[in-house]
């Protein structure tokens, strides 16, 4: 079993708050947490709704092996029709609410209609309750946390929630909990603050104690924990170094994207990078990492904790910043860093911090950056309306536009609508670094081949978590492929978002994958849920969950034309580095991804495969 | 050879791989709820802190009860609770420094660490070794040979 089997719908609308059985013939091909949150999503919501309107619904489910002792089992997902977007949203977070939740006894909780005034869900094990959140309302995420803490006399409550970005509904505002990991992309944070829903806390004394096979489950995952110490990411790159591991990595093969795209190597990627992290500082002598940091049930502990230099110009005088503090990932590194020619390491640890505390995706927020840079270089934005000079590499102009996004202030409402709203707006749409309107993360797709096909597929906009073919095209992981070639790509492609789908449905984290393939989780699946998740099965009811987002995101009126690339990554070729000369092959791709996914040519399932995965 | 739990909080990463451990030992569930160690996070530092009962020979636990529940068990040095005398005054509760004894309201009784019989899963679970049971003549071993590594293992230039 192992599924909870009971889910807790919330009307806002109503006030009512009300218990249903789990729909286990659901569950059994959808699995649970972005799948099973998903399929009830499509089932309930209108594809074509307004994302921030009452009809909208927003769903925070956790997966079969959340909760376990399965390594990583720690993982829900934040599920909604997007507001960057307009496609199906699903962001997937850490930390150790989504455990709460289920020992709490609940695997998922859906959210419909629009409260009166700002509330927050309280859950105590079975008793749940929409509460007063009027003095909640304004708080920093780190603030609402505390409050909540205090105010339920409980320390132990964990607590999921949105900060000023999501109240303002900045588009691309996270959900965060646990002060620092977040359900970062696509703006479900936005969603949340529409439906004046402040928070949710919860506290789960249950406990998951319905492994179907208890003894086989303990063996298996013990044994996949050991393949993970082993692997050298899994058991070393990333517990030393974090994600940032690939700073470097990637700015040498020509991949790391510059100034907007403009450039794909960073001179100051060093700098930003985990070497530089784990370097004492001149002016006080400390590393800015203080250590790593583990989520729920996690043996790889890739998260980063960090210090900000108390005399930094963006903390001076500010002792909230002064402690250690969520720090610096990959992707937020290189989207406040390379993304702006910005190479102060303080400054991104700043804005990153900004980002957490209040409930922004930093992906997104950095990259819009870029493209105000870009506009502001070309003398189309200017100083005035802006507040600061903000050429390519400017700190000052980065903290402050972390600054005045996080509070809505001035120009920030405007960085708050995303990159493709910004520049649309000053004339120059083919500015924007985006797909379906979400902006980039961090790898070029002139560089990297299969990654551009990756994000123009993505069913949540550009995206790097929905099929990460750096593991093949840089890693070589499971096999070595080049990044520069179209060929293979399109069936690597989309076995990558297939298995993904898998693991981010069973409720363990895709950084697993590194190490572990679907014959990895299949076991344990199967001796936590019964012996039908066989690794076929995991296979199907993966390609299952990528094509039902994807006929969501049509009916919601995207085509196959929204598959596609900024003008600037299929036209202007990398300037340096391998990629030298190279544009992004995606009209060489598309089709062949396309008839290996049995879609027609403009992007529709064919009736045969809706049938061939019972959809 | 009796042995103690050893517990080094710079290995710790907050994963709770122990918490689980031990409420599924005990209680054939994964319930941080009900383990008897606990990890502290904190915040402005960073650090994560394993923390459950060191088995004080002179328990202070022991010698609260007013019904003899406590006893030692003589192979590992645990202190155990025996949940059909013990009557959930939760006096031992009071007298211990440290708080690794504490009530459970659905039982009516307390509990606290007891070793697991000698193979502790918290130990087991855990990833990094920040858990480990040990000599209990010998836990301060590893910190003895890390700085003697530093004081008398250079390599001479």
């Amino acid at each position: 079993m192992s599924w909870a089997g009971k889910i807790l719908r919330v009307n806002l609308t109503a006030g009512t708050v009300k218990s249903e059985p789990l729909r286990m013939d659901w569950a059994k091909q959808f699995l649970g947490s972005r799948g099973l949150g998903s399929k009830y999503l499509v089932e309930e919501v209108d594809p074509k709704v307004d994302p921030l309107s009452a009809a909208n619904k927003i769903i925070w489910a956790t997966g079969p092996l959340t909760g376990t002792m399965a390594s990583t089992g720690g993982r829900y997902t934040v599920i909604t029709k997007g507001p960057l977007t307009g496609a199906i949203a699903c962001s997937n977070s850490g930390g150790y609410w989504g455990a709460e939740l289920k020992f709490a006894g609940w695997d998922m909780i859906i959210f419909e209609g629009k409260s009166p005034k700002p509330v927050y869900l309280y859950i105590n094990d079975d008793v749940a309750e929409l509460r007063d959140a009027a003095q909640l309302w304004g708080k920093t995420v780190w603030d609402t946390e505390a409050a909540l803490k205090t105010q339920l006399q409980d320390p132990q409550v964990r607590v999921s929630s949105i900060g000023g970005a999501g109240e303002n509904q900045v588009l691309y505002a996270a959900v965060v909990n646990d002060l620092h990991r977040a359900a970062g992309r696509s703006g479900v944070g936005a969603v949340m603050g529409s439906k004046n829903l402040k928070a949710i806390a919860v506290r789960g004394t249950k406990g998951v104690g319905n492994i179907a096979n208890p003894k086989e489950f303990m063996k298996v995952a013990a044994e996949k924990k050991k393949i993970l110490a082993e692997n050298g990411v899994t058991g070393q790159g990333l517990p030393a170094y974090g994600t940032q591991v690939l700073m470097n990595v990637i700015n040498e093969i020509g991949a790391l994207p510059t100034r907007n795209h403009r450039d794909s190597q960073f001179e100051g990627a060093k700098d930003i990078s985990a070497e530089a992290m784990a370097t004492p500082r001149k002016t006080d002598g400390r590393k800015p990492l203080v250590t790593n940091q583990a989520c729920f049930g996690c043996t790889i502990a890739c998260g980063r904790v960090q210090t900000i230099d108390k005399g930094h110009f963006t903390v001076e005088n500010k002792p909230q910043y002064w402690g250690a503090s969520g720090g610096l990932e990959y992707e937020a590194a290189w989207a406040l860093g390379a993304a702006n020619g910005v190479n102060d390491l303080e400054t991104l640890q700043y804005a990153n911090v900004l980002c957490n505390e209040h409930g922004m995706d930093p992906i997104s927020f950095g990259a819009t950056i870029g493209a105000v840079m870009e506009l502001y270089e070309m003398g189309v934005l200017t100083k005035e309306q802006l507040g600061t000079d903000a050429k390519f590499g400017s700190a000052q102009a980065l903290a402050h536009f972390a600054e005045i996004t996080a509070k809505g202030e001035g120009f920030g409402k405007e960085i708050g609508q995303g990159s493709k709203r910004l520049t649309a707006k000053y004339g120059h749409p083919g500015l924007s670094m985006t797909v379906k309107g979400q902006e980039f993360p961090a790898y070029d797709a002139r560089g990297i081949q299969g990654m551009g096909l990756a994000y123009a597929t993505s069913n949540r906009g550009a995206c790097h978590l929905r099929g990460y073919t750096v593991a093949s095209e840089v890693l070589g992981i499971p096999v070595k492929t080049d990044p520069l070639v179209a060929e293979g790509k399109p069936e690597l492609v989309k076995a990558f978002q297939d298995a993904t789908a898998a693991f981010d449905s069973s409720g363990l984290c895709i950084f697993t994958t590194f190490a572990w393939g679907l014959p990895d989780l299949a076991p344990q699946v199967a001796a936590a849920c019964g012996d039908e998740f066989t690794l076929e099965n995991l296979a199907i009811i993966g390609e299952r969950i990528w094509n039902m987002e994807r006929d969501f995101n049509n009916k919601a009126g995207f085509t196959s034309k929204d598959d596609t690339l900024p003008k600037r990554l299929l036209t202007e070729p990398a300037k340096t580095g391998p990629a030298k000369g190279l544009v992004s092959k995606l009209p060489e791709m598309l089709p062949k991804y396309y008839e290996a996914r049995g879609w027609t040519a403009d992007g529709q399932l064919k009736p045969e495969t809706r049938s061939r995965l019972g959809l | 050879m009796q042995k103690s739990l050893h517990i080094n909080p710079d290995k710790c990463t907050g994963c709770l791989q122990c918490e689980m451990a031990c409420s599924f030992e005990n209680y054939a569930v994964f319930a941080p709820a009900r383990s008897r160690i606990k990890v502290f996070d904190f915040h402005a530092t960073g650090r994560k802190v394993p923390y459950t009962c060191t088995q004080c020979d002179e328990a202070w636990c022991l010698h609260a009860c007013p019904v003899d529940a406590i006893t030692v068990d003589k192979l590992t040095g645990a202190k155990l609770v025996n949940e059909s005398t013990c009557v959930g005054c939760k006096v031992c509760t009071i007298s211990c420094p440290f708080g690794t004894i504490n009530y459970v309201q659905e039982t009516g009784k307390v509990q606290k660490c007891d070793l697991c019989g000698g193979d502790p899963a918290c130990a087991t679970a855990c990833p990094t070794g920040a858990i480990t049971y040990v000599d209990a003549n010998w836990t301060g071993l590893n910190k003895m040979q890390a700085w003697a590594d530093k004081l008398g293992n250079q390599p001479t230039a």
